[in-house]
């Protein structure tokens, strides 16, 4: 009888044990293997300590786990971390209230936090003008160029020298063709590619305001003649058969996988599934630079996503976010999600730790994408951009080069209007948001 | 002798309707008087600020350019949907009521495809028209036809058209099907007796016969192809190229979702509205009076 009664009351004890750890909600948009990934990343970090659970759950793609939080927010139960595509960082930052700066949740916490030993191209991206951390870097890529070995060998190039340069670029493409290569050269993100990263990788900017970093007030400046080249190099390259346009997502992707493509710029998250599917040898470089441009190449920006921690919730809680996130920048942890993923490791100390595992011996190519972001310090125009409502004004831009891929527009008429419309939305997005 | 139910009590009646009217208002009038509201306002994504600009959203919208693109390609798209769409299944409606032997396995075989949800039959047909890996796709190119509706505006349409169409054939062909039934055989013989060919008899005695139908199928196709076709456009152009498949529902679902632009989508949603209030006169006004079922 009294064993009965106190095992009830250790059970109950238990019990309140479990309930008095405190739930943090987690909404992220890594779907299939990723999605596990992060799923496995939470398990962990449970383990860790007893005190907080964080519960993963994947809420659909970037766009609509963003409107599903935005959605909550006003319903008054938001998560209490949210996983945000880079383009929605203005909106973000400009909901006051709704976000807490992640520099504030580490110090309220007393977690030991310091900004510099992220990388600096990817902490740049998610941090203010005054140097504070907004965001908590995540899942970050950039765009490499990638090279079809056996294709090169096949039009009598040197498949272990890929172009350096546009020139180059151009001369091999002349050759592939020449060589019966049906798609010579496809590109995926477009804007993000050859606009964004085309002008970090230049040094020249995207819009004023250090690409609308500083303030709200920025314009845009894709319409340079150095932009206007690039983009009507690359309308030639369509007419002629030599650029193969496949979207604005990642489906040039599977075009370079399946050996259609010879040569493909997109993200550096793409090689997992390429390693996979790819029946020939292949090599990932960094993305070509017109070589008459002073300072070219700067370094590459990032793409991907960060952690927003949401306001309006107990400090206990936040107290949980710090250390989910300390928990997160560990070099292992780090190490672990960049091996597994592709994305790149976003402390100096876990890529430290990766290159002397040896793992860049064994998988060449994989540390391109950091190389490639820390290729210089980062300057104004390659730290990353913020411009509002970027979600319309990349579809903006696309729209535009889209015009000229089909041959319809000219490149100087599509950058000049695309740099309009683009200029209307930041507009909006200011006068929606001085309030 | 009194045809209606006469109630006794006063409040059974309302009692009996206030579940409908409770789901009217939840699902209906609320969320349409809060696109009213918020298409005055202008606000940020997590609504912590908001200004009210009485018609500014309106306005812009008929100075913004691609809103006006957006009428015209909506009016293309439900133009060439109900055209083609009726067209085809007058064809195949015709033809099943001549068919003797096995008229059941090809009715059944036409209603199919409405039972398939929108998206689903846009994937379907994204995955036959896929510019890369698609199988009609890979037959066109043996032809010589570069298909690739990612970057061709002409092409996209035409996708969207055909995935639109092919969803609503079946929902037209019983229609037609009832309408061809219900024309008294003695009128065809009688014509046919009097020497008149298949083609004469068609367009003297069963196409104005079959006027009432039509008409009523050419105003829900209209309905269907602004309202009902989000799903096959979500599932394979999503708009695109260059908004050129981005019909207004579609630009309402963009801007708000998407964009997070909430006053201009609370706006483009209003006028909608106003469009389907339109229609729903139209309907009640000519339609339901005319036609004979």
């Amino acid at each position: 009888m009294i064993r009965k009664a106190l095992l009830a009351a250790l059970s109950l004890a238990a019990a309140t044990a479990v309930q008095a750890q405190t739930e943090i909600q987690f909404w992220h948009s890594m779907g299939g293997a990723l999605g596990d990934k992060v799923g496995e990343l939470a398990t962990k970090f449970n383990a860790t300590q007893n005190q907080y659970k964080v519960v993963a759950t994947y809420k659909g793609s970037y766009s609509e786990s963003m409107t599903a939080a935005i959605a909550a927010y006003r319903a008054g139960n938001a998560p209490h971390i949210l996983q945000v595509f880079e383009v929605g960082t203005a909106t973000m930052m400009a909901a006051k209230g709704a976000i807490i700066p992640v520099a504030k949740v580490m110090k309220d916490a007393d977690e030991p936090f310091d900004p510099k030993v992220y990388l600096p191209t990817v902490a740049g991206y998610y941090t203010d003008t005054k140097g504070n951390m907004l965001s908590f870097p995540f899942n970050s890529s950039t765009v490499v160029f990638y090279v079809n070995k056996d294709a090169f060998k096949k039009a009598g190039l040197d498949p272990n020298k890929a172009p350096k340069t546009w020139k180059e670029f151009l001369a091999a493409a002349d050759k592939l063709k020449a060589a019966g290569q049906s798609c010579v050269y496809t590109s995926g993100w477009p804007s993000w590619m050859h606009v964004e990263n085309f002008s970090a990788w230049h040094n020249v900017p995207i819009g004023t305001k250090e690409n609308g970093m500083a303030s709200l007030d920025s314009e845009f400046q894709i319409n340079s003649p150095l932009h206007v080249r690039h983009v009507a190099m690359l309308g030639d390259m369509a007419k002629k058969g030599l650029f193969t346009y496949a979207g604005r997502g990642n489906q040039a992707e599977a075009k370079f996988g399946s050996g259609e493509c010879a040569m493909l710029t997109s993200s550096s998250g793409a090689q997992a599934n390429i390693k996979r599917n790819a029946k020939f040898e292949w090599s990932v470089n960094f993305i070509p630079y017109h070589d008459d441009v002073k300072g070219a190449p700067q370094n590459s920006i990032i793409g991907g996503a960060s952690l927003w921690t949401m306001g309006g919730k107990t400090n206990n809680a936040y107290k949980g976010v710090a250390k989910f996130f300390a928990y997160l920048s560990r070099p292992e942890v780090q190490m672990d999600w960049h091996t597994s993923t592709g994305y790149v490791p976003i402390t100096q100390a876990a890529y430290e730790m990766t290159r002397k595992s040896g793992y860049y011996d064994k998988n060449p190519g994989a540390d391109i994408a950091v190389k490639q972001l820390t290729n210089k310090p980062p300057t104004s125009n390659s730290k990353g951009l913020r411009f509002g409502n970027f979600v319309q004004g990349r579809e903006a831009i696309e729209e535009e080069m889209e015009g000229v891929f089909s041959g319809k527009k000219d490149a100087k008429a599509a950058m000049d209007e695309a740099v309009k419309r683009g200029n209307e939305i930041l507009r909006k997005f200011e006068a929606a948001n001085k309030g | 002798m009194e045809k209606r139910v006469v109630f006794q009590s006063k409040w059974l009646p309302y009692a009996l309707l206030a579940p409908q009217i409770v789901v009217t208002v939840i699902f209906f009038f609320w969320p349409a008087a809060q696109a009213v509201y918020y298409s005055f306002l202008v606000q940020d994504a997590f609504g912590t600020s908001s200004q009210f600009v009485w018609f500014q959203n309106f306005t812009e919208l008929f100075h913004d350019g691609r809103y006006v693109e957006s009428f015209k390609v909506t009016v293309l798209f439900s133009t060439l949907v109900a055209v083609s769409g009726l067209a085809i299944s007058l064809l195949l409606a015709t033809a099943a009521d001549r068919v003797v032997r096995g008229a059941m396995a090809y009715k059944t075989l036409l209603i199919w495809p409405y039972a398939v949800a929108p998206a689903i039959a846009g994937v379907l047909w994204a995955f036959l028209f896929a510019p890369s890996i698609g199988i009609v796709t890979y037959l066109l190119k043996k032809m010589g036809i570069d298909w690739n509706w990612i970057i061709n505006s002409e092409q996209a349409m035409l996708l969207v058209v055909i995935a639109a169409v092919w969803k609503q054939i079946s929902y037209n062909f019983l229609f037609f099907l009832a309408g061809l039934q219900s024309i008294p055989r003695a009128l065809m013989e009688a014509a046919a007796i009097d020497g008149a060919s298949p083609t004469r008899r068609f367009w003297t005695i069963v196409f104005p016969l079959l006027s009432p139908t039509t008409f009523f199928l050419l105003v829900v196709n209209i309905v269907y192809a602004f309202f009902d076709t989000f799903g096959v456009i979500d599932a394979t152009t999503q708009g695109g190229p260059a908004a050129s498949t981005q019909i207004l529902v579609y630009k309402v679902y963009h801007d708000g979702v998407k964009a997070a632009d909430l006053g201009s989508s609370s706006a483009q949603s209003v006028i909608l509205m106003l469009i389907v209030i339109t229609l729903t006169v139209v309907q009640f006004r000519f339609v339901e009076k005319k036609v004979q079922y």
